[in-house]
Protein backbone atom coordinates (compact mmCIF):
# COMPACT_ATOMS: atom_id res chain seq x y z
CA UNK A 1 0.00 0.00 0.00
CA UNK A 2 2.93 2.29 -0.21
CA UNK A 3 2.07 4.38 -2.80
CA UNK A 4 4.51 6.57 -4.17
CA UNK A 5 3.91 9.78 -6.90
CA UNK A 6 5.47 9.92 -10.12
CA UNK A 7 7.78 13.00 -9.27
CA UNK A 8 9.20 13.97 -12.72
CA UNK A 9 11.74 16.65 -12.71
CA UNK A 10 11.64 19.56 -15.36
CA UNK A 11 13.46 23.15 -15.39
CA UNK A 12 14.40 22.81 -11.71
CA UNK A 13 10.58 22.32 -10.77
CA UNK A 14 9.52 19.11 -9.92
CA UNK A 15 5.92 17.62 -10.96
CA UNK A 16 3.50 15.22 -9.44
CA UNK A 17 2.84 13.65 -12.76
CA UNK A 18 -0.46 12.24 -11.13
CA UNK A 19 -1.54 15.68 -10.19
CA UNK A 20 -0.53 16.84 -13.74
CA UNK A 21 -2.70 14.76 -15.54
CA UNK A 22 -5.78 14.75 -12.75
CA UNK A 23 -5.55 18.32 -12.98
CA UNK A 24 -6.07 17.93 -16.66
CA UNK A 25 -8.18 15.23 -16.70
CA UNK A 26 -10.70 17.42 -14.49
CA UNK A 27 -10.30 20.63 -16.55
CA UNK A 28 -11.34 18.80 -19.70
CA UNK A 29 -14.18 16.99 -17.87
CA UNK A 30 -15.34 20.49 -16.73
CA UNK A 31 -14.50 22.35 -20.26
CA UNK A 32 -16.75 19.70 -21.84
CA UNK A 33 -19.78 20.06 -19.56
CA UNK A 34 -19.90 23.64 -19.34
CA UNK A 35 -19.24 23.34 -23.71
CA UNK A 36 -22.04 20.11 -24.03
CA UNK A 37 -24.50 22.30 -21.79
CA UNK A 38 -24.48 25.35 -23.23
CA UNK A 39 -25.05 24.21 -26.93
CA UNK A 40 -28.15 25.32 -28.77
CA UNK A 41 -29.05 27.94 -25.85
CA UNK A 42 -32.59 28.89 -26.21
CA UNK A 43 -34.68 31.46 -24.41
CA UNK A 44 -36.93 28.22 -23.11
CA UNK A 45 -34.07 26.65 -20.68
CA UNK A 46 -34.21 22.44 -21.62
CA UNK A 47 -32.07 19.54 -20.07
CA UNK A 48 -29.04 20.33 -20.08
CA UNK A 49 -29.29 23.95 -20.31
CA UNK A 50 -31.38 23.81 -17.10
CA UNK A 51 -28.88 22.45 -14.79
CA UNK A 52 -26.01 24.43 -16.01
CA UNK A 53 -28.59 27.47 -15.50
CA UNK A 54 -29.30 25.91 -12.06
CA UNK A 55 -25.55 25.89 -11.42
CA UNK A 56 -24.95 29.68 -12.68
CA UNK A 57 -28.17 30.75 -10.37
CA UNK A 58 -26.41 28.38 -7.21
CA UNK A 59 -23.41 30.33 -7.44
CA UNK A 60 -25.15 33.50 -8.38
CA UNK A 61 -27.10 33.19 -4.77
CA UNK A 62 -23.60 32.16 -3.54
CA UNK A 63 -22.41 35.32 -4.48
CA UNK A 64 -25.47 37.34 -3.64
CA UNK A 65 -25.19 36.16 -0.06
CA UNK A 66 -22.08 37.98 1.02
CA UNK A 67 -21.97 40.97 -1.67
CA UNK A 68 -24.05 43.03 -3.98
CA UNK A 69 -24.25 41.97 -7.47
CA UNK A 70 -22.82 44.83 -9.20
CA UNK A 71 -19.38 43.98 -7.49
CA UNK A 72 -19.94 40.59 -7.26
CA UNK A 73 -20.99 39.81 -10.70
CA UNK A 74 -17.21 39.96 -11.84
CA UNK A 75 -16.31 36.93 -9.54
CA UNK A 76 -19.00 34.63 -11.57
CA UNK A 77 -17.14 33.35 -13.40
CA UNK A 78 -14.80 32.49 -10.84
CA UNK A 79 -17.62 30.75 -8.64
CA UNK A 80 -18.83 28.97 -11.35
CA UNK A 81 -15.37 27.68 -12.51
CA UNK A 82 -14.41 27.13 -8.63
CA UNK A 83 -17.11 24.73 -7.93
CA UNK A 84 -17.61 22.81 -11.25
CA UNK A 85 -13.54 22.19 -10.73
CA UNK A 86 -13.42 21.26 -7.24
CA UNK A 87 -16.42 18.82 -7.47
CA UNK A 88 -15.30 16.63 -10.24
CA UNK A 89 -11.79 16.66 -9.10
CA UNK A 90 -13.51 15.59 -5.67
CA UNK A 91 -15.49 13.17 -8.01
CA UNK A 92 -12.80 11.63 -10.13
CA UNK A 93 -11.29 9.66 -7.02
CA UNK A 94 -14.21 8.03 -6.03
CA UNK A 95 -14.40 4.93 -8.75
CA UNK A 96 -11.18 3.79 -8.30
CA UNK A 97 -7.80 4.94 -8.31
CA UNK A 98 -5.15 3.35 -10.77
CA UNK A 99 -1.49 2.46 -9.51
CA UNK A 100 1.09 1.58 -12.13
CA UNK A 101 3.57 -0.01 -10.48
CA UNK A 102 4.54 1.69 -7.01
CA UNK A 103 3.03 4.98 -8.39
CA UNK A 104 -0.66 6.09 -7.75
CA UNK A 105 -1.56 7.37 -10.63
CA UNK A 106 -5.18 8.35 -10.81
CA UNK A 107 -6.93 9.99 -7.74
CA UNK A 108 -8.86 13.10 -6.74
CA UNK A 109 -6.42 16.35 -7.41
CA UNK A 110 -8.06 17.70 -4.37
CA UNK A 111 -6.75 15.26 -2.44
CA UNK A 112 -3.22 16.62 -2.91
CA UNK A 113 -2.11 19.86 -0.47
CA UNK A 114 -0.39 21.15 -3.24
CA UNK A 115 -3.50 21.65 -5.72
CA UNK A 116 -5.89 22.65 -2.92
CA UNK A 117 -3.50 25.03 -1.14
CA UNK A 118 -2.56 26.77 -4.76
CA UNK A 119 -6.24 27.43 -5.25
CA UNK A 120 -6.54 28.51 -1.96
CA UNK A 121 -3.55 30.99 -2.20
CA UNK A 122 -4.97 31.87 -5.71
CA UNK A 123 -8.26 32.94 -3.84
CA UNK A 124 -6.93 35.21 -0.72
CA UNK A 125 -4.29 36.72 -3.79
CA UNK A 126 -7.28 37.37 -6.21
CA UNK A 127 -8.95 38.60 -2.97
CA UNK A 128 -6.12 41.14 -2.22
CA UNK A 129 -5.72 41.98 -5.55
CA UNK A 130 -9.55 42.86 -6.13
CA UNK A 131 -9.42 44.78 -2.74
CA UNK A 132 -6.67 47.29 -4.41
CA UNK A 133 -8.53 47.46 -7.82
CA UNK A 134 -11.69 48.14 -5.90
CA UNK A 135 -11.06 50.23 -3.32
CA UNK A 136 -7.62 51.65 -3.75
CA UNK A 137 -4.38 51.56 -1.81
CA UNK A 138 -5.56 53.90 0.63
CA UNK A 139 -9.10 51.86 1.17
CA UNK A 140 -7.48 48.42 1.10
CA UNK A 141 -4.85 49.49 3.40
CA UNK A 142 -7.03 50.95 5.66
CA UNK A 143 -9.09 47.63 6.36
CA UNK A 144 -6.20 46.00 8.28
CA UNK A 145 -6.46 48.79 11.10
CA UNK A 146 -10.47 48.41 11.45
CA UNK A 147 -12.38 48.07 13.41
CA UNK A 148 -9.60 48.53 15.87
CA UNK A 149 -5.81 49.86 15.29
CA UNK A 150 -4.85 46.83 17.64
CA UNK A 151 -6.23 44.17 15.30
CA UNK A 152 -3.43 45.07 12.67
CA UNK A 153 -1.34 41.71 13.87
CA UNK A 154 -4.55 39.94 14.11
CA UNK A 155 -5.43 40.92 10.14
CA UNK A 156 -2.12 39.93 8.88
CA UNK A 157 -2.25 36.03 10.48
CA UNK A 158 -6.11 35.91 8.89
CA UNK A 159 -4.68 35.93 5.98
CA UNK A 160 -2.63 33.44 6.02
CA UNK A 161 -4.74 31.29 8.11
CA UNK A 162 -7.52 31.89 5.66
CA UNK A 163 -5.40 30.41 3.02
CA UNK A 164 -4.34 27.76 5.08
CA UNK A 165 -7.88 26.54 6.24
CA UNK A 166 -9.50 26.96 2.77
CA UNK A 167 -6.83 24.75 1.42
CA UNK A 168 -6.41 22.32 4.00
CA UNK A 169 -9.71 22.11 4.54
CA UNK A 170 -10.66 20.53 0.74
CA UNK A 171 -7.94 18.48 1.46
CA UNK A 172 -8.15 16.92 4.50
CA UNK A 173 -11.67 16.10 3.99
CA UNK A 174 -11.12 14.59 0.12
CA UNK A 175 -8.19 12.66 1.22
CA UNK A 176 -9.59 11.29 4.53
CA UNK A 177 -12.39 9.75 2.38
CA UNK A 178 -9.99 8.47 -0.36
CA UNK A 179 -8.12 7.02 2.42
CA UNK A 180 -10.98 5.14 3.96
CA UNK A 181 -11.76 3.98 0.21
CA UNK A 182 -8.33 2.48 -0.45
CA UNK A 183 -7.98 0.84 2.93
CA UNK A 184 -11.65 -0.77 2.50
CA UNK A 185 -11.16 -1.22 -1.27
CA UNK A 186 -7.24 -2.28 -0.75
CA UNK A 187 -6.76 -3.75 2.03
CA UNK A 188 -9.74 -5.14 4.14
CA UNK A 189 -11.23 -6.67 0.60
CA UNK A 190 -8.04 -8.54 0.34
CA UNK A 191 -7.56 -9.61 3.47
CA UNK A 192 -10.15 -12.80 4.91
CA UNK A 193 -12.95 -14.18 3.03
CA UNK A 194 -15.01 -12.07 5.52
CA UNK A 195 -13.16 -8.92 5.48
CA UNK A 196 -13.98 -9.11 1.94
CA UNK A 197 -17.72 -10.22 2.41
CA UNK A 198 -17.68 -6.85 4.72
CA UNK A 199 -15.61 -4.84 2.13
CA UNK A 200 -18.82 -4.46 -0.14
CA UNK A 201 -21.51 -2.73 1.50
CA UNK A 202 -18.47 -0.88 3.65
CA UNK A 203 -17.16 0.73 0.54
CA UNK A 204 -20.50 1.03 -0.99
CA UNK A 205 -21.60 3.57 1.85
CA UNK A 206 -18.61 5.44 1.96
CA UNK A 207 -18.47 6.14 -1.77
CA UNK A 208 -22.16 7.36 -0.96
CA UNK A 209 -20.62 9.39 1.88
CA UNK A 210 -18.15 10.82 -0.15
CA UNK A 211 -20.25 12.17 -3.03
CA UNK A 212 -21.75 13.92 -0.73
CA UNK A 213 -18.66 15.14 1.17
CA UNK A 214 -17.37 16.31 -2.06
CA UNK A 215 -20.68 18.35 -3.13
CA UNK A 216 -20.24 19.65 0.22
CA UNK A 217 -16.86 20.72 0.24
CA UNK A 218 -16.86 21.79 -3.30
CA UNK A 219 -19.74 24.14 -2.11
CA UNK A 220 -17.59 25.48 0.93
CA UNK A 221 -14.89 26.13 -0.79
CA UNK A 222 -16.70 28.86 -3.59
CA UNK A 223 -18.60 30.26 -0.67
CA UNK A 224 -15.70 30.92 1.62
CA UNK A 225 -14.15 32.14 -1.48
CA UNK A 226 -16.60 34.76 -2.27
CA UNK A 227 -16.94 35.45 1.57
CA UNK A 228 -12.81 36.21 1.55
CA UNK A 229 -13.34 38.10 -1.61
CA UNK A 230 -16.02 40.48 -0.28
CA UNK A 231 -14.25 40.74 3.00
CA UNK A 232 -11.54 42.82 0.46
CA UNK A 233 -14.01 44.20 -1.64
CA UNK A 234 -16.90 45.40 0.53
CA UNK A 235 -17.13 48.80 1.62
CA UNK A 236 -18.79 48.46 5.02
CA UNK A 237 -17.15 46.03 7.27
CA UNK B 1 4.62 2.29 7.36
CA UNK B 2 1.10 3.09 6.24
CA UNK B 3 0.82 6.15 8.32
CA UNK B 4 4.01 6.93 6.54
CA UNK B 5 2.83 6.51 3.09
CA UNK B 6 -0.19 9.01 3.38
CA UNK B 7 1.74 11.28 4.82
CA UNK B 8 1.80 14.74 3.72
CA UNK B 9 5.55 14.52 2.80
CA UNK B 10 4.22 11.76 0.57
CA UNK B 11 5.51 13.44 -2.42
CA UNK B 12 9.23 12.31 -1.70
CA UNK B 13 10.56 14.89 -0.07
CA UNK B 14 10.82 17.02 -2.67
CA UNK B 15 8.74 20.53 -3.23
CA UNK B 16 6.66 20.11 -6.28
CA UNK B 17 6.53 23.69 -7.03
CA UNK B 18 5.40 22.46 -10.88
CA UNK B 19 2.68 21.35 -9.53
CA UNK B 20 1.30 24.23 -8.44
CA UNK B 21 2.52 26.32 -11.43
CA UNK B 22 0.50 23.45 -13.59
CA UNK B 23 -2.21 23.97 -10.89
CA UNK B 24 -2.71 28.14 -11.43
CA UNK B 25 -2.08 28.17 -15.08
CA UNK B 26 -4.46 24.96 -15.78
CA UNK B 27 -7.06 26.97 -13.59
CA UNK B 28 -6.44 29.87 -15.03
CA UNK B 29 -6.79 28.13 -18.55
CA UNK B 30 -9.89 26.40 -17.46
CA UNK B 31 -11.24 29.85 -16.30
CA UNK B 32 -10.86 31.55 -19.58
CA UNK B 33 -12.08 28.70 -21.44
CA UNK B 34 -15.72 28.26 -19.59
CA UNK B 35 -15.83 32.02 -19.80
CA UNK B 36 -15.49 31.89 -23.43
CA UNK B 37 -16.92 29.09 -24.58
CA UNK B 38 -20.39 28.59 -21.42
CA UNK B 39 -20.82 31.57 -19.56
CA UNK B 40 -20.64 34.36 -22.07
CA UNK B 41 -23.46 32.90 -24.67
CA UNK B 42 -25.10 31.72 -21.83
CA UNK B 43 -25.48 34.93 -19.64
CA UNK B 44 -26.11 36.53 -22.90
CA UNK B 45 -29.04 34.22 -23.62
CA UNK B 46 -30.26 34.60 -19.61
CA UNK B 47 -30.40 38.53 -20.40
CA UNK B 48 -31.90 38.13 -23.04
CA UNK B 49 -34.68 36.31 -21.23
CA UNK B 50 -34.92 38.64 -18.12
CA UNK B 51 -34.81 41.32 -21.08
CA UNK B 52 -37.68 39.25 -22.79
CA UNK B 53 -39.28 38.76 -19.53
CA UNK B 54 -39.11 42.34 -18.73
CA UNK B 55 -40.44 43.73 -21.72
CA UNK B 56 -43.50 40.71 -21.52
CA UNK B 57 -44.39 42.09 -17.99
CA UNK B 58 -44.55 45.49 -19.35
CA UNK B 59 -46.50 44.74 -22.47
CA UNK B 60 -48.86 42.83 -20.22
CA UNK B 61 -48.87 45.82 -18.01
CA UNK B 62 -49.59 47.71 -20.79
CA UNK B 63 -52.68 45.82 -22.38
CA UNK B 64 -54.13 45.55 -18.99
CA UNK B 65 -54.14 49.60 -18.81
CA UNK B 66 -55.67 49.74 -22.15
CA UNK B 67 -58.17 47.09 -21.66
CA UNK B 68 -59.09 48.86 -18.71
CA UNK B 69 -59.31 52.10 -20.55
CA UNK B 70 -61.25 50.12 -23.07
CA UNK B 71 -63.93 48.25 -20.78
CA UNK B 72 -64.68 51.84 -19.05
CA UNK B 73 -65.05 53.06 -22.66
CA UNK B 74 -67.53 50.21 -23.37
CA UNK B 75 -69.22 50.99 -20.25
CA UNK B 76 -69.76 54.34 -21.36
CA UNK B 77 -71.27 53.81 -24.30
CA UNK B 78 -73.49 51.12 -23.49
CA UNK B 79 -74.86 53.51 -20.56
CA UNK B 80 -75.05 56.12 -23.35
CA UNK B 81 -77.21 53.51 -25.66
CA UNK B 82 -78.90 52.71 -22.64
CA UNK B 83 -80.53 55.99 -22.15
CA UNK B 84 -81.38 56.58 -25.56
CA UNK B 85 -82.78 53.34 -26.01
CA UNK B 86 -84.79 54.56 -23.25
CA UNK B 87 -84.94 58.36 -24.83
CA UNK B 88 -86.33 56.30 -27.88
CA UNK B 89 -89.09 54.10 -26.04
CA UNK B 90 -90.35 57.36 -24.17
CA UNK B 91 -90.86 59.38 -27.66
CA UNK B 92 -92.74 56.23 -29.04
CA UNK B 93 -94.97 55.93 -26.35
CA UNK B 94 -95.80 60.11 -26.22
CA UNK B 95 -96.37 60.00 -30.15
CA UNK B 96 -98.55 56.62 -30.07
CA UNK B 97 -100.40 58.85 -27.02
CA UNK B 98 -101.17 61.88 -29.28
CA UNK B 99 -101.85 59.74 -32.57
CA UNK B 100 -104.40 57.69 -30.13
CA UNK B 101 -106.20 60.56 -29.49
CA UNK B 102 -106.48 62.23 -32.93
CA UNK B 103 -107.67 58.59 -33.75
CA UNK B 104 -110.45 58.51 -31.32
CA UNK B 105 -111.46 62.65 -31.98
CA UNK B 106 -111.83 61.76 -35.63
CA UNK B 107 -113.65 58.55 -34.77
CA UNK B 108 -116.07 61.03 -32.64
CA UNK B 109 -115.99 63.58 -34.89
CA UNK B 110 -117.18 61.26 -38.06
CA UNK B 111 -119.66 59.57 -35.90
CA UNK B 112 -121.15 62.70 -34.53
CA UNK B 113 -121.42 64.09 -38.63
CA UNK B 114 -123.48 60.64 -39.19
CA UNK B 115 -125.59 61.29 -36.92
CA UNK B 116 -126.26 64.45 -37.36
CA UNK B 117 -126.72 63.14 -41.69
CA UNK B 118 -128.88 60.51 -40.04
CA UNK B 119 -130.85 62.77 -38.11
CA UNK B 120 -131.38 65.48 -41.19
CA UNK B 121 -132.19 62.52 -42.91
CA UNK B 122 -135.22 61.47 -40.72
CA UNK B 123 -136.59 64.85 -40.70
CA UNK B 124 -136.71 65.26 -43.99
CA UNK B 125 -138.17 61.98 -44.30
CA UNK B 126 -140.92 63.12 -41.67
CA UNK B 127 -141.25 65.74 -43.88
CA UNK B 128 -142.16 63.62 -46.92
CA UNK B 129 -144.36 61.82 -45.02
CA UNK B 130 -146.59 64.80 -43.04
CA UNK B 131 -146.89 66.64 -46.34
CA UNK B 132 -147.71 63.03 -48.41
CA UNK B 133 -150.68 62.59 -45.35
CA UNK B 134 -151.67 66.28 -45.77
CA UNK B 135 -152.24 65.63 -49.78
CA UNK B 136 -154.34 62.23 -48.90
CA UNK B 137 -156.07 64.03 -46.44
CA UNK B 138 -157.06 67.12 -48.57
CA UNK B 139 -158.08 64.91 -51.62
CA UNK B 140 -159.97 62.62 -49.02
CA UNK B 141 -161.68 65.37 -47.70
CA UNK B 142 -162.40 66.91 -50.88
CA UNK B 143 -163.56 63.34 -52.13
CA UNK B 144 -165.61 63.42 -49.39
CA UNK B 145 -167.06 66.87 -49.91
CA UNK B 146 -168.31 65.99 -53.69
CA UNK B 147 -169.80 62.42 -52.63
CA UNK B 148 -171.88 64.81 -50.14
CA UNK B 149 -172.52 66.96 -52.12
CA UNK B 150 -173.13 64.49 -55.25
CA UNK B 151 -176.02 62.80 -52.61
CA UNK B 152 -178.76 65.29 -51.06
CA UNK B 153 -179.01 62.79 -47.78
CA UNK B 154 -180.63 62.95 -44.05
CA UNK B 155 -178.11 63.90 -41.60
CA UNK B 156 -178.12 60.27 -40.67
CA UNK B 157 -177.84 59.02 -44.22
CA UNK B 158 -174.98 61.95 -43.91
CA UNK B 159 -173.69 60.57 -40.73
CA UNK B 160 -173.56 57.03 -41.93
CA UNK B 161 -171.87 58.05 -44.77
CA UNK B 162 -169.78 60.34 -43.14
CA UNK B 163 -168.85 57.41 -40.94
CA UNK B 164 -168.82 54.98 -44.02
CA UNK B 165 -165.86 56.78 -45.74
CA UNK B 166 -163.91 57.97 -42.56
CA UNK B 167 -164.09 54.01 -41.75
CA UNK B 168 -163.00 53.67 -45.49
CA UNK B 169 -160.38 55.81 -45.01
CA UNK B 170 -158.93 54.47 -42.08
CA UNK B 171 -159.15 51.49 -44.15
CA UNK B 172 -157.36 52.53 -47.19
CA UNK B 173 -155.32 53.90 -44.76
Amino acid sequence: MNHEAPMYEFMGLWFNLSNVLMITVASIIVLIIAVVCTRNLSMKPTGKQNFIEWVMDFVRNIINSSMDWKTGGRFHVLGVTLIMFIFVSNMLGLPFAVVVGHELWWKSPTADPAVTLTLAAMVVGLSHYYGVKLKGVGGYGKDFFKPKAFMFPLKIVEEFSNTLTLGLRLYGNIYAGEILLSLLAGSLAFSTWWGTLMAIPLTVVWQGFSVFIGSIQAFIFTLLAMVYISHKVNHDH
Amino acid sequence: MLINSYALGASAGAFNGGDIIFTIFTFALLLLLVKKLAWGPLMGVMKQREEYVASEIEEAEKSRKEAITYLDEQRELLKEARSEAQLLIENAKKQADVQRQEITKVAHEESERMKESAKLEIEQQKEHAVAAIREQVASLSVLIASKVIEKELSSEDQEKLINEYIQEAGEGR
